[in-house]
């Protein structure tokens, strides 16, 4: 029992649940809860968005295309084709998961550099073609979203959607756990390693790549459509290359390859702007110089840097991974 | 040709002449270092709005330009410098978002020392058009045609004839193998961000009589330029020039026979197409994967 309470990830829940949990504690008036809520749906496509970048190794810079087409598939098919809310979600849901499919294959040969390019390509196309088309989406000034229902239930207030989105995150926390400790998480962390020498032993590379590109684009796509129900509105803001950068820039800034790193990387990144209206028409300057200076002197983000300060105080070398 | 085209044409190749030089930039810094500079755009926007506001402040505009290019590339050196060279050897992801968050602080940077208006300059000779086969040109469009082709002219006799041009060709072969001959690679990277910067400097400055300039110009110029370099093959000079006269030509007549809303999204479809069926552009070299 101590041992498993012991275990890194299972440690990790436990904070995750307890932090959640306690959170409310803190939160004096509804504008803190809307941050906190934020704070969550950022957090489920980052999670999702570090199995890709972190454990598969695989770069995307157009995951806010994912998050929007859930978003705006969500939004469109519930305020103009009258479906009911969570239908419209699930739909939208599994469009995404089918265009990520479908796309996946001719992106994920590319490697590195190439693929970078090729999914920023993708984010921007998505984004030029929701300003366009206004007679959808509303073009550049968004549209109005309904509210989500459940079982006739209309969700509403800040504390009913705190609730929801923080059980949302651990279950996407969970989940992430659990792949990464399967063989499937195995195979990926091979192929991060050295896609040739995971070839090698056996692992068919494209197969798990697309796999793990589908989970991240359903994560983003779920998270986008909750976002767009919960805030009432979506404007192509939230499908931008900019978008994208600052998803790409959540995960790295908490720490690639660590699921709970997602997680607090969503949490500063997502406060750091509301902190940083006090610089007013600093603003910009400031976000600016915060994105380059973590990089530079934490770039392999806060989590793992901490582990790694705390882990060699604990105890001398012991290589990660190493089974004994 | 009916005179319809011919405009087209001529847009497109003034247009893709400035993709060009800005896609220029973004092949220069990546041969020498491996880091996509994103915030290659916003060299293009200082460029042009450097040279209106000293243009304001009396300054004879030839003085003004050269003034520009300079304060253009000591931001890109300064770039180097205190953001990239910090970061050396960092991974693929990390570099990029340095770039972009230079991008982000440099944009802010521009609200505070300007505006957030639009701004224009005067053509550099006159507004009359010229007629050729029944299409009018502009001549600021020749003074694009003409400093690019210059500038090509000049960067082959640097890269092919000077010292300084050929060891940053040796950089981007082999970063090793140069460091072994003596060559000081981190002062070539150094220099080839801000060979970039003065680029993107010349291409915002000729473009700013014709599109007008603001502070947030660089984003879709930049993205523009980084599709052109990548359709002719990300490192290669001609393919960035072939690149972007391509981009400019598709852009002008997707605009012009289909839909002139959708003509930023030509540049990125052709770019996923050459990603998908030739990843290296049209003209990058082949690369055999070592393992």
């Amino acid at each position: 029992m101590i041992s498993w309470l012991a275990q890194a990830r299972t440690g990790g829940m436990l904070a995750l649940i307890a932090a959640i949990a306690l959170l409310p504690l803190a939160l004096s008036n509804n504008y803190f809860y809307e941050v906190a809520i934020l704070v969550g749906l950022n957090a489920i496509v980052c999670v999702g968005l570090n199995l890709l970048i972190g454990y598969a190794g695989q770069i995307s810079l157009g995951h806010a295309g994912f998050f929007g087409l859930g978003g705006y598939g969500s939004a469109i098919l519930s305020a103009r084709y009258g479906w009911p809310p969570l239908a419209a979600l699930a739909a939208a849901t599994a469009a995404v998961g089918l265009i990520a499919f479908t796309i996946g294959r001719p992106i994920l040969r590319l490697r590195g550099h190439y693929l970078a390019m090729a999914t920023l390509g993708m984010g921007v196309i998505v984004s030029i073609v929701v300003s366009t088309e206004d007679g959808f989406t509303g073009g550049p000034d968004g549209m109005s979203v309904p509210p989500l229902t459940l079982a006739g239930m209309v969700l509403q207030g800040e504390r009913v959607w705190y609730w929801v989105v923080g059980a949302l995150v651990i279950a996407a926390v969970w989940l992430a756990q659990n792949l990464i400790e399967s063989p499937t998480g195995r195979a990926l962390r091979a192929l991060s390693g050295s896609e040739v020498g995971a070839e090698v032993v056996g692992i068919d590379s494209s197969r798990h790549k697309l796999l793990v590109f589908v989970i991240s684009a359903v994560y983003a796509a779920i998270a986008g459509g909750l976002t767009a129900h919960y805030s009432g509105f979506i404007t192509p803001g939230k499908v931008s290359f900019f978008h994208s950068i600052e998803l790409v820039t959540m995960v790295v800034f908490g720490g690639m390859a660590s699921t709970f790193g997602a997680v607090v990387g969503a949490a500063i990144l997502t406060t750091l702007p509301q902190v940083l209206t006090v610089f007013k028409e600093y603003e910009m300057v400031a976000f600016g110089a915060v994105m380059m200076g973590t990089m530079i002197f934490v770039p392999k983000g806060l989590v793992p840097s901490l582990a790694m300060m705390t882990a060699a105080r604990r105890r001398p070398v012991r290589s990660h991974g190493s089974d004994r | 040709m009916s005179a319809q085209l011919a405009q087209y044409l001529l847009s497109g190749v003034t247009i893709g002449a400035i993709y060009a030089l800005v896609a220029l930039g973004f092949s220069i810094i990546f041969n020498a270092s491996h880091v996509i500079n994103f915030a290659q755009g916003e060299f293009v926007m200082i460029g042009g709005m450097t040279t209106v506001s000293l243009l304001g402040a009396g300054l004879p505009l030839p003085l003004a330009i050269v003034a520009a290019v300079i304060v253009a590339a000591a931001m890109g050196l300064a770039l180097e410098k205190f953001a990239v060279e910090p970061a050396r050897g960092a991974s693929v992801v990390t570099l990029i978002i340095i770039t972009i968050g230079a991008s982000i602080f440099l944009r802010g940077l521009a609200t505070l020392v300007w505006d957030k208006k639009l701004h224009t300059l005067p053509s550099f000779s006159g507004h009359r058009p010229i007629e050729i086969a029944g299409a009018a040109l502009l001549p600021q469009s020749l003074w694009v045609l003409g400093v690019t082709l210059a500038i090509v002219l000049l960067l082959s006799w640097f890269f092919g004839r000077t010292l300084l041009g050929k060891a940053i060709l040796a950089t981007s072969h082999q970063r090793l193998a140069a460091q072994l001959v003596g060559i000081n690679v981190r002062q070539v990277v150094f220099i080839s961000f801000g060979l970039s910067a003065a680029l993107g400097a010349v291409a915002g400055i000729l473009i700013t009589p014709i599109t007008l300039t603001s502070w947030d110009v660089g984003i879709m110029l930049g993205l523009k330029g980084f599709a052109a370099a990548v359709l002719g093959g990300l490192g290669s000079g001609p393919g960035a020039v072939l690149g972007g006269l391509v981009l400019g030509i598709a852009e002008t007549l997707s605009a012009g026979y289909l839909s002139s809303a959708y003509k930023d999204v030509i540049a990125f479809v052709l770019m996923l197409a050459v990603l998908f069926f030739m990843p290296r552009g049209l003209l990058g070299g082949r690369v055999t994967e070592r393992v």
